[in-house]
């Protein structure tokens, strides 16, 4: 039972389950889009246990390290946390059409770490070893992971407004999707437990700077991205009391977070310099 | 058209506005990326080899390479400043009379502003009793009343976490505080650099972009620097220094070790493990066997300087290394045989047959060497710093307040209608008010019920 094992297990759950909500929103038979989410359900199980083996098996090569210590980890945990986010989001609104934007993420993600990455435990060199590494590193992902969940939700916003706005009911290809008020509301709500939760990415990430370098922010290319990040949520957050900014412009403004979020997250460490290229 | 405002107050209503903090936050995310993009504080030598004169001088007329620093940047921060003071001083006070001084008594005027309210007649009960069936059950499910009679009515009022409205206030605030603490830091505080050789002592340290150096007003010494690497490869494992702080003649730590992630504070300044290198030429112990006459010799020599062999020969050191790849101490030698035939030889310690060649003319076994070695240490003081965290904590504290709690408030009114007796009942929540539906609808269920019992 090796944890290489159970990654995969989970990659084929994230891919079925992506696969089941496809059919869901075609056939619009209610027992396959709950098998969807149960097929979710699974692979979160199985990337949990992943994760615990990999901590053991870390252990195991004498390493006192939790897995999040190189590009590898942090993006199965990335999966991970968007599985639990959406479950979660599942449980209160049990709006399964949802799964079907939210669920590619996690398995993109998971695909390529299992394809594209390097999967070798590797000891952590001196700059990453400190318990803040969990605490910012969780924080962070449970943060950008909602985010991940908001913005699936608001695509299904802009395909929904439309046509609630020229025919008052929606039909069609869409007719299972949730109506756009439910939607708007599924948008916000990942975003005001996202948003706080960046907000403790980054001051968990500050303490560190500054007990590790004696500074805790230092415009770093990888600070400045997730100021951005915290920059734009700020915007969403106010423009739902602000005559004009509902709607549309806030759920485009969720996208574009979450797309700095990636770009944030991965396009950092592939294409700028800075303090975080230890990362990849 | 209404009539022209005054310029003030025109001017305080573009500071309230909500469109400026949704316009400032998307200009400060979008004018970040310019110094993610252009590397920033870098010397004019290097931005020129990356771009054209003519392109360097406009972007650093533009402040492009400070552009965190630079005047637009600060303005922005300036605006985005004001423009969260601006709307939490006018939004403020009624909030604080919302929370303080409680609508008590709820009018028909104010029953009609609720989404949510729920009308009940009675009869064969006095209203009194009513009111005490009321009261016990909001106590009991809810909060405990406030009860005001007025005009031969009973008013019941009960709110929950009316402090829930402060939550947003508190995260305004603790971004102003973050400034603040910022500023401080950079008034009071300095970043600053030195290097410490093995054995020597710093009272001084250099500050960034600054050749005046800072003295400490103490001393520190460097008693040892060792960087350790993990099993079977390059991989390091620790930087560490062991720091000996002298003040006034006394040693006040002694040997203490500093670790990247575990730094050294004295008299609030803060010294941190940040780089290291050789200094000076290392000292090599060599056994060299010259395998045509079987001679051996012990050598000690120092990097580059070029020593005699048996046999005739000569050798010299080109390099060492702590981790040479990932097979441990190794030294790379250049050996002139007696010929005049140059070759050269990798020699590890942990491997000692790595170089045995058929045509070697010589057999080396690497012994100790010694490297002296300066340690690099971040210094930094920072006043500022715990009121940043002060911030931080408000910041986190403020937003789960103002995001996951709501102040919910019941209005019951219980008063004579005839013979009978009328009950009305509104509640509202200051945010999510489908929550609150859920819990209110339940409650007026069971509150109907309960009095018609």
């Amino acid at each position: 039972m090796t944890s290489s094992l159970f990654f995969n297990i989970t990659t084929i759950a994230y891919f079925a389950a992506m696969v089941l909500f496809i059919v869901y929103i075609v056939s619009r038979i209610q027992a396959i889009g709950l098998t969807a989410t149960g097929v979710v359900w699974a692979g979160f199980v199985a990337n949990t246990i992943a994760i615990g083996l990999r901590w053991r098996e870390a252990y195991a090569l004498g390493f006192q390290q939790a897995p999040l210590s190189n590009l590898y980890e942090s993006v199965v945990f990335f999966a991970w946390s968007i599985a639990l986010v959406y479950l979660l989001m599942d449980l209160k609104y049990k709006q399964r059409a949802v799964g079907a934007f939210v669920i590619p993420f996690a398995f993109i993600f998971m695909i390529w770490a299992q394809l594209g990455l390097n999967a070798e435990i590797q000891p952590l060199v001196p700059a990453l070893q400190s318990n803040w590494l969990t605490y910012h590193v969780i924080t962070c992902f449970l943060g950008y992971a909602a985010f991940a969940v908001a913005c699936g939700a608001s695509i299904m916003y802009l395909l929904v407004i439309g046509r609630e706005e020229r025919k008052g009911n929606n039909q069609g290809l869409m007719g299972i999707f949730p109506s756009a008020k439910v939607l708007d509301d599924i948008n916000y709500k990942a975003i005001m437990f996202g948003f706080p939760m960046l907000s403790l990415g980054i001051i968990t990430g500050a303490a560190w700077a500054n007990y590790a370098w004696g500074t805790y922010w230092s415009w770093d290319p990888k600070e400045t991205w997730s100021l951005i990040i915290w920059f734009i949520y700020a915007a969403f957050l106010h423009a739902r009391f602000t005559r004009g900014w509902v709607g549309r412009k806030a759920a485009w403004l969720s996208i574009l977070g979450f797309a700095a979020t990636i770009f944030c997250y991965l396009g950092v460490n592939l294409l700028l310099s800075g303090l975080h290229s230890y990362g990849s | 058209m209404p009539a022209k405002k005054n310029p003030i107050d025109a001017l305080w209503d573009f500071f309230c506005s909500l469109k400026l903090t949704i316009v400032t936050l998307i200009l400060l995310a979008a004018t970040s990326i310019i110094g993610t993009v252009i590397q920033q504080n870098r010397s004019p030598e290097e931005y020129l080899q990356r771009y054209s004169e003519s392109t360097y001088r406009l972007l650093d007329s533009l402040q492009f390479f400070d552009m965190y620093h630079s005047w637009w940047f600060l303005a922005l921060l300036g605006i985005f400043s004001l423009n969260l003071i601006a709307c939490s001083l006018k939004r403020f006070p009624l909030v604080w009379k919302a929370v303080t001084q409680p609508r008590l008594v709820a009018d028909n005027a104010l029953f009609q502003t609720f989404a949510n309210t729920e009308e009940q007649l009675l009869k064969g009960k006095s209203s009194s009793e009513v009111g005490e069936k009321v009261s016990a059950f909001l106590r009991q499910h809810f909060a405990a009343p406030v009860l005001t009679e007025q005009d031969g009515a009973l008013h019941f009022f009960a709110q929950k976490m009316p402090y829930a409205r402060f939550g947003v206030y508190v995260t305004h605030l603790s971004i102003l505080i973050i400034f603040v603490g910022a500023i401080i830091g950079n008034l009071w505080g300095y970043k600053a650099f030195v290097n410490i050789v093995e054995g020597t002592s710093e009272s001084r340290v250099w500050p960034r972009g600054s050749n005046a150096p800072i003295d400490l007003g103490f001393t520190v010494r460097c008693d040892e620097f060792s960087v350790s690497f993990y099993e079977g490869s390059n991989r390091p494992k620790e930087f560490k220094s062991l720091l000996t702080v002298i003040d006034g003649g006394q040693v006040v730590k002694e040997r203490h070790p500093v670790i990247v992630n575990d730094p050294l504070s004295y008299k609030g300044i803060t010294f941190y493990q940040s780089s290291y290198g050789p200094t000076g030429d290392a000292q090599i112990q060599l056994q060299a066997t010259a395998l045509a006459g079987g001679e051996t010799v012990d050598l000690s020599v120092r990097q580059g300087q070029r020593v005699d062999l048996p046999g005739g020969g000569t050798l010299r050191v080109l390099s060492v290394s702590q981790s040479y790849q990932n097979f441990g101490p190794g030294a790379q030698l250049e050996v002139v045989d007696a010929d005049g035939k140059r070759s050269t030889y990798l020699v590890l310690k942990n491997f000692p047959g790595f170089d045995s060649r058929r045509d070697a003319a010589y057999r080396f076994v690497l012994g100790d060497f010694k490297q002296r070695y300066y340690t690099g240490l971040q210094v930094a003081k920072d006043p500022g710093v715990w009121v940043v965290w002060l911030g931080c904590f408000l910041m986190v504290v403020g937003s789960m307040v103002a995001f996951f709690m709501s102040h919910r408030r019941i209005w019951v009114r219980v008063e004579t209608v005839g013979d009978q007796v009328g009950v009305k009942i509104g509640g509202s929540a200051h945010r999510n008010q489908p929550g609150f539906e859920l819990f209110f609808d339940e409650f007026k269920k069971n509150l109907k019920s309960e009095l018609a019992s």
